[in-house]
């Protein structure tokens, strides 16, 4: 039973970095019916400047060290977010969906190859700094947590709270639901959708690098594709809450964590990454709109 | 009709003749290495037009090839490290023996990719949208990931010991069947179907066309010839590695159909070959500064025909159509 309650321990807590990123697919995905592939790009690109501002601010102290790198990260991938939503993907608002698709995929391609270059990143892996004490912080009866645990599960759900209000109780929000419900309508009552969709993706890429520095923390190598196995994972777990629901990613990236860390737990860790997929064929045969989604039907 | 009937005949036999011309003037590819660029570009050939079948004529988005030629290749090259090595065919010669396994072998990577791209293809494609490339994607990933792991394909190291036997012959006579059957396929009623579906999925299902029917036998077709692919490539290396089938070879598939315009056979042939023979006049380059920029140039290529020039090189025509176009007095032509 220990054993038990410590995979969960695990699961949570590596679950809610599922869930941080899954929110970024699933929001973009609810505006603009777009699977932004690059999305994990920019989720490693918030682990490398958590990286680079770590070793270019040692003047912070430990505390307020980690709050400060966060919340520049988080600001620095907001803003690449923006500028790859103008450059790559507004020139194609009104083509193809499958041309749009390739695009993303191009953009994810070319932030890995270049970041993979050795003037950039280089392609052997770096060591995120430890920016907060790692040390057991409570135990109960023989399960422990530790404080990063604590810090990654602790900072997930507080981001989470914020966008749930920033979503379901701001004049934003409403906008953001209402360009997703029915973009064309939302853009006749006099919101601008360009304006939601920037700033859409915006949050979703602030959330994503939020996601990159707590995995770095608790796994502090990082490299340019790093994004790849995490983010196919946490767009899983979008699908799993059903895509474009902000809730259902959230329990969605939940129950991935719980799950693998109960396979790996249990079972062997080398099937480890194939267990989302396996859930991903499970959802798609049984209920393909996922477990908060509604199955749409489409007008013509 | 007669004659439309006569002509393809034609083109079969004109083909056939050109492989067996090809294959017999060419010097072969174990001794010159421009010759093996060619056997190379021909795999590619391959792969792209069998990709076109998904992604070109059907409008769904795969981005896993990788992972089926890798089923194909390892398949085949299993079979020809353990049985052709071993066994031959009573009352025939050596030659003989091995060259009718291994075009077995061929087929048998064929099927397992196939099969493969059955039990891939079923749940995505009963879907409308993106999630084929997902499930693709993590196909591709999970299969590598497996060969990894498992002793008897080589794991990390790789299969060795795989008889040469691929030649410019086969590949040649391979890519002609898979040209041959993608041309054929485009031009019937199973082919307007899948065009159906790509311009659109709900217009054709208000047609009575079986959509997920038709995409699932399209997905399948196209992984039997990535299989192929993959098992000639195996036995043309005679070594086939994991690295062999990372998610780049599948990114490189996509990005000759991309290129060639998707919806045109002979786009895709053009791509192939130039992107096979441009990393090649790029190697001094990549020697020169050793660094491999194979794919930031690809990943910029993509981008920059989406942005620019989305309907590719040759967009949706052919070779030949604008050939028998330019042939014939301009007339009244059915929109292809």
């Amino acid at each position: 039973m220990t054993e038990f309650f410590q995979h969960l321990v695990n699961g949570l807590s590596l679950g809610s970095v599922y869930a941080l990123i899954a929110l970024g697919y699933t929001m973009v995905y609810g505006v603009l019916q777009l699977i932004n592939f690059a999305h994990a790009e920019v989720f490693m690109l918030g682990a490398f400047s958590g990286y680079y501002l770590a070793s270019w601010l040692p003047a912070f102290q430990r505390g307020p060290r980690f709050l400060v790198v966060l919340s520049l990260s988080m600001a620095i991938c907001a803003g690449i977010g923006v500028v790859i939503e103008r450059f790559a993907y507004r020139p194609l608002r009104n083509s193809p969906r499958l041309n749009a698709l390739i695009t993303a995929m191009g953009v994810s391609m070319l932030i890995q190859a270049i970041g993979q270059l050795p003037f950039f990143m280089g392609p052997s892996p770096r060591f995120f700094p430890p920016l907060l004490p790692n040390r057991s912080l409570l135990s109960v009866a023989g399960v422990g947590v530790t404080t990063l645990q604590a810090v990654t599960l602790g900072s997930a759900v507080l981001l989470m709270i914020g966008l749930h209000r920033l979503v379901f109780h701001t004049r934003f929000g409403a906008a953001m639901r209402a360009v997703s419900f029915d973009g064309r309508t939302a853009g006749l009552m006099g919101i601008d959708a360009n304006r939601v969709i920037a700033l859409t993706f915006m949050v979703g890429s602030a959330l994503a690098a939020a996601a990159g520095i707590l995995v770095g923390l608790s796994y502090p190598r990082i490299e340019p594709t790093m994004g790849v196995l995490l983010g196919l994972k946490a767009f899983v777990a979008a699908v799993l809450g059903g895509i474009g629901n902000i809730r259902g990613a959230m329990v969605g990236g939940m129950t991935i964590g719980l799950v693998e860390a109960m396979a790996v737990g249990y079972g062997s860790s080398s099937y480890r990454d194939a267990v989302a997929f396996g859930i991903l064929i499970l959802v798609l045969v049984f209920k393909p709109s996922g477990i908060f989604g509604k199955a749409v039907v489409e007008k013509v | 009709m007669k004659a439309r009937v006569l002509e393809s005949w034609a083109w079969i036999l004109a083909g056939l003749l050109l492989v067996g011309l090809a294959s017999a003037v060419l010097p072969s590819a174990s001794q010159s290495y421009p010759m093996y660029v060619v056997g190379l570009a021909g795999i590619n050939v391959i792969l792209a037009v069998s990709l076109h079948i998904v992604n070109g004529l059907t409008g769904q988005f795969s981005l896993g090839h990788a992972g089926f030629m890798a089923v194909g290749g390892y398949t085949a090259a299993l079979f020809g490290t353990q049985a052709i090595s071993e066994y031959k065919l009573m009352y025939i010669s050596e030659p003989v023996s091995d060259t009718i396994l291994f075009f077995l072998a061929t087929l048998l990577g064929g099927a397992a990719a196939g099969l493969a791209g059955f039990f891939v293809g079923l749940p995505s494609l009963r879907l409308r949208g993106d999630y084929l490339a997902i499930v693709t994607l993590g196909f591709a990933e999970i299969i590598r990931v497996t060969i990894e792991n498992v002793e008897i394909l080589g794991a990390a190291t790789g299969l060795v010991g795989i008889p040469p036997l691929t030649n410019l012959f086969w590949i040649f006579l391979w890519a002609l069947v898979t040209v041959l059957f993608a041309k054929r396929l485009q031009e019937s009623t199973h082919g307007r179907a899948l065009a159906a579906i790509r311009e659109d999925e709900i217009a054709a299902e208000a047609m009575g066309i079986d959509t997920t029917g038709y995409k699932v036998r399209a997905f399948v077709a196209s992984s039997f010839f990535a299989g192929v692919a993959g098992a000639l490539l195996g036995y043309y290396l005679t070594i086939l590695t994991p690295r062999d089938f990372t998610f780049l070879k599948s990114v490189e598939v996509v990005v000759m159909v991309v290129l060639g315009g998707m919806g045109s056979i002979s786009g895709a042939i053009l791509a192939a070959i130039l992107l096979t023979v441009l990393p090649e006049a790029l190697r001094p380059l990549r020697e020169h500064t050793g660094v491999d920029l194979r794919m930031v140039i690809y990943a910029s290529l993509l981008l920059a025909m989406m942005l620019l020039r989305p309907r590719g090189i040759l967009g949706r025509q052919e070779v030949w159509a604008m050939l028998r176009r330019r042939r014939k007095s301009p007339e009244l032509e059915v929109a292809p």
